[in-house]
């Protein structure tokens, strides 16, 4: 079991994950459409590239544009999370071990507690993004049950993994049932809003160069959209 | 499939069409029609298939729900904080629910689209700058107002605006004639106190072309004499095209993107025809995005671009402050608190925050910013044709609420708003609140206490 969920489930979630990513992101600039988004992206392009890094580098980073700064708490919430998502199992060392073994490849990795620290701050940022969700009337009225899966897709892999780290009884059903969570997590990112991995990028940059080749970004200094 | 006489899918493209609509007082019949207009679903499914494209269809999908954009509504705020004003819940139930039933929806259904797409919505684009993908349910509600005009769905007198300027190729029922006899009748009251004072019509090769918005000529034709005084005062070489001289869209806050084509084309047309060096427009925000903004999207320009580099009044005013072709008084300048309302339409959506600051630094001592302002400035409560239906006056009057509070924080008892929609706005909402304010366009305080050079003051003195 283990050989095959690291196997070629694994390469078959990897490669699922990266062809959905890039067609996604193929998908959409094929699905521009200068004169019904109502922006000449191939005429002053170098206003439309400096609009769209704006945008996307502004909005990575924390307190970067005023939409951030306004509401502080939400920030590192979302910094947080999506940190913990993205860096942890990038840089685990027993990831890498194995992809070491598998692939012969490996990345840095961080030490065991920061990985450790990581998880936990996942897990509780999405706690609280839970509770936000029932708290706030004006999060609670937009909240769907595909959110709460969605959220439930992105920690799962933290959740089981924490577990079975810690050697909890049942070792080896808590490895598998983590491996899989991954690999559902990987496959669910191109096909349902977990797509956002990409088109945060994608929307970003449009919506940078729609402002700065046809929203003031040629006439004003420019905000961070 | 039901269609009503005066409520139906078709636009509407007759003066006799238009004065039948007119005819039919606050839309009584229209609305009682609408009761009883089928919805064309297959039509409705085609349309969003063809032009739903991946940028509104993405939006759609990946928002996440977070409600970060709730504050960033003025509604949201005016309100009471309803959750049901929050910017991402009335776009994914109106135009959300409409994809995901693939255009089947009901007369009720559509109704309450409409409803939401014109008085809980002014599209003044504020909640774009809120969401972390860059959302702009300002953009989508654009797009479903196209959808409701295509159905019919839509308030009767953006269906009587978008009428004129399929008729006339202005908001009002403004000719070309009138148009020039107004331009000729200002220059005749005003050429005795401005003496060499002209309204050149249809001159080539001006430096300038000068556009108006049709409520100039119709109610306000005092506007268009200062304007040419105060183009006179600074020397320019300017022209009024006869045709094509109206710069204003209501057949975008309909949604009618046909008439908005129309529209924009005959003012693109005139500036071919008279070769002017670059264009004005009057203290006007959506007659500004319309023609100058969005308006060659519409007319299929690739560049993107008006045919000739085209300016807000406000552009004009800070250059002539700037250059010294107007000169403004010292001893006249406003000395009272002074505030300035940014119109959604050239400031958040065309960058103009710091021509204004420009300008007030010219004409005023005490200049107070709103708080927010620039481009984060909140809408002023009347936007995307809102002022102008009688369905939703009593909504409308609850979002002033927020531009009202914004005023009275700022201490100032002068609010300068260079554009026709916020004008009235400001003026509406002192007319309810009694907050004790004043408001106005920059031309009326230019004159003012510009100084007026001695070979242009009338013979027999001051």
């Amino acid at each position: 079991m283990y050989q095959f969920v690291t196997g070629p489930l694994a390469w078959l979630s990897f490669g699922i994950f990266l062809v959905g990513i890039i067609v996604r992101a193929v998908l959409y600039i094929k699905g521009l459409d200068w004169k019904m988004d109502r922006v000449t992206y191939s005429v002053n392009v170098s206003y439309g590239i400096k609009g769209a890094l704006r945008s996307i580098f502004l909005w990575l980073l924390p307190f970067g544009t005023r939409g951030w700064r306004t509401k502080p708490g939400f920030t590192i919430l979302f910094f947080v999370f999506h940190t913990g998502i993205l860096l942890t199992p990038l840089f685990l060392v027993a990831h890498n071990v194995l992809l070491k073994e598998r692939w012969g490849i490996s990345l840095w990795t961080i030490p065991d507690f920061a990985a450790d620290l990581l998880t936990i701050f996942v897990i509780v940022s999405a706690v609280i993004i839970i509770l936000r969700r029932i708290a706030l009337p004006e999060v609670r009225i937009l909240t769907t049950a595909y959110d709460l899966l969605m959220l439930l897709i992105a920690t799962a892999p933290f959740i089981t993994g924490f577990i079975a780290y810690h050697q909890a009884p049942g070792y080896q059903f808590w490895l598998i049932t983590h491996i899989l969570c991954g690999e559902i997590m990987l496959i669910s990112i191109p096909f349902t809003k977990l797509s956002h991995f990409i088109l945060f990028f994608m929307s970003r940059a449009q919506i940078g160069m729609d402002f700065g080749i046809k929203r003031g970004g040629m006439k004003g200094k420019g905000f961070a959209w | 499939m039901a269609e009503g006489i005066l409520c139906n899918r078709k636009p509407v493209n007759t003066k006799e069409d238009l004065l039948t609509l007119l005819a039919d007082k606050s839309g009584k019949q229209y609305y009682e029609e609408m009761n009883h207009l089928h919805v064309d679903s297959a039509a409705l499914w085609a349309t969003i298939q063809k032009s739903l494209k991946s940028r509104l269809r993405t939006w759609l999908e990946i928002c996440a729900h977070c409600g970060l954009c709730a504050d960033s509504c003025f509604y949201y705020l005016a309100n009471n904080k309803d959750p049901k004003q929050v910017p991402s819940y009335k776009i994914q139930s109106t135009l959300g629910e409409m994809v995901k039933r693939k255009g089947n929806v009901d007369n009720a259904f559509m109704q309450m689209v409409m409803d939401t797409a014109w008085s809980k919505c002014t599209c003044c684009n504020r909640c774009g700058s809120y969401c972390p993908f860059g959302i702009d349910m300002g953009v989508m509600f654009g797009y479903t107002r196209g959808l409701c005009f295509s159905q019919g769905f839509v308030p009767w007198e953006m269906k009587i605006g978008s009428g004129m300027h399929r008729v006339y190729r202005a908001q009002m029922d403004i000719t070309s004639e009138d148009w020039v006899d107004t331009c000729s009748w200002m220059c005749e009251e005003n050429e005795e106190d401005w003496p060499g004072l002209e309204i050149p019509v249809d001159k080539e090769n001006a430096d300038i072309i000068y556009t108006v918005n049709a409520r100039e000529p119709k109610h306000y034709p005092e506007d268009i004499a200062e304007a040419a005084i105060l183009f006179h005062l600074a020397g320019e070489n300017w022209t009024v095209p006869s045709v094509g001289w109206e710069e204003t869209s209501l057949a975008m806050f309909a949604g009618d993107w046909e008439g908005c084509r129309l529209q924009v084309q005959e003012v693109y047309n005139a500036m071919e025809r008279l070769k002017p060096k670059r264009m004005v427009v009057t203290e006007c925000g959506h007659a500004y995005r319309a023609t100058v903004i969005e308006g060659p999207y519409w007319a299929g320009l690739k560049t993107g671009k008006t045919p000739v580099e085209s300016f807000h009044y406000v552009e004009w005013v800070a250059e002539a402050l700037r250059t010294g072709k107007l000169k403004i008084d010292p001893a006249k300048k406003l000395k009272m608190p002074v505030t300035y309302q940014d119109s959604c339409n050239y400031i958040r959506n065309a960058g103009l925050a710091d021509t204004a600051r420009e300008i007030m630094s010219y004409i005023a001592e005490d200049f107070r910013e709103m708080k927010p302002c620039r481009e984060h400035n909140f809408c002023c409560g009347g936007g995307g044709g809102l002022n102008g239906i009688g369905r939703y006056r009593e909504q409308r009057n609850i979002g002033l609420k927020v531009k009202r509070n914004q005023i009275l924080a700022t201490g100032a008892k002068f609010v300068i708003s260079p554009c026709h929609n916020c004008w009235d706005a400001i003026r509406d909402l002192e007319e309810i609140f009694h907050i004790g304010i004043k408001w106005s366009f920059l031309k009326p305080i230019l004159l003012k206490m510009v100084i007026v050079p001695d070979h242009l003051k009338p013979e027999n003195g001051e």
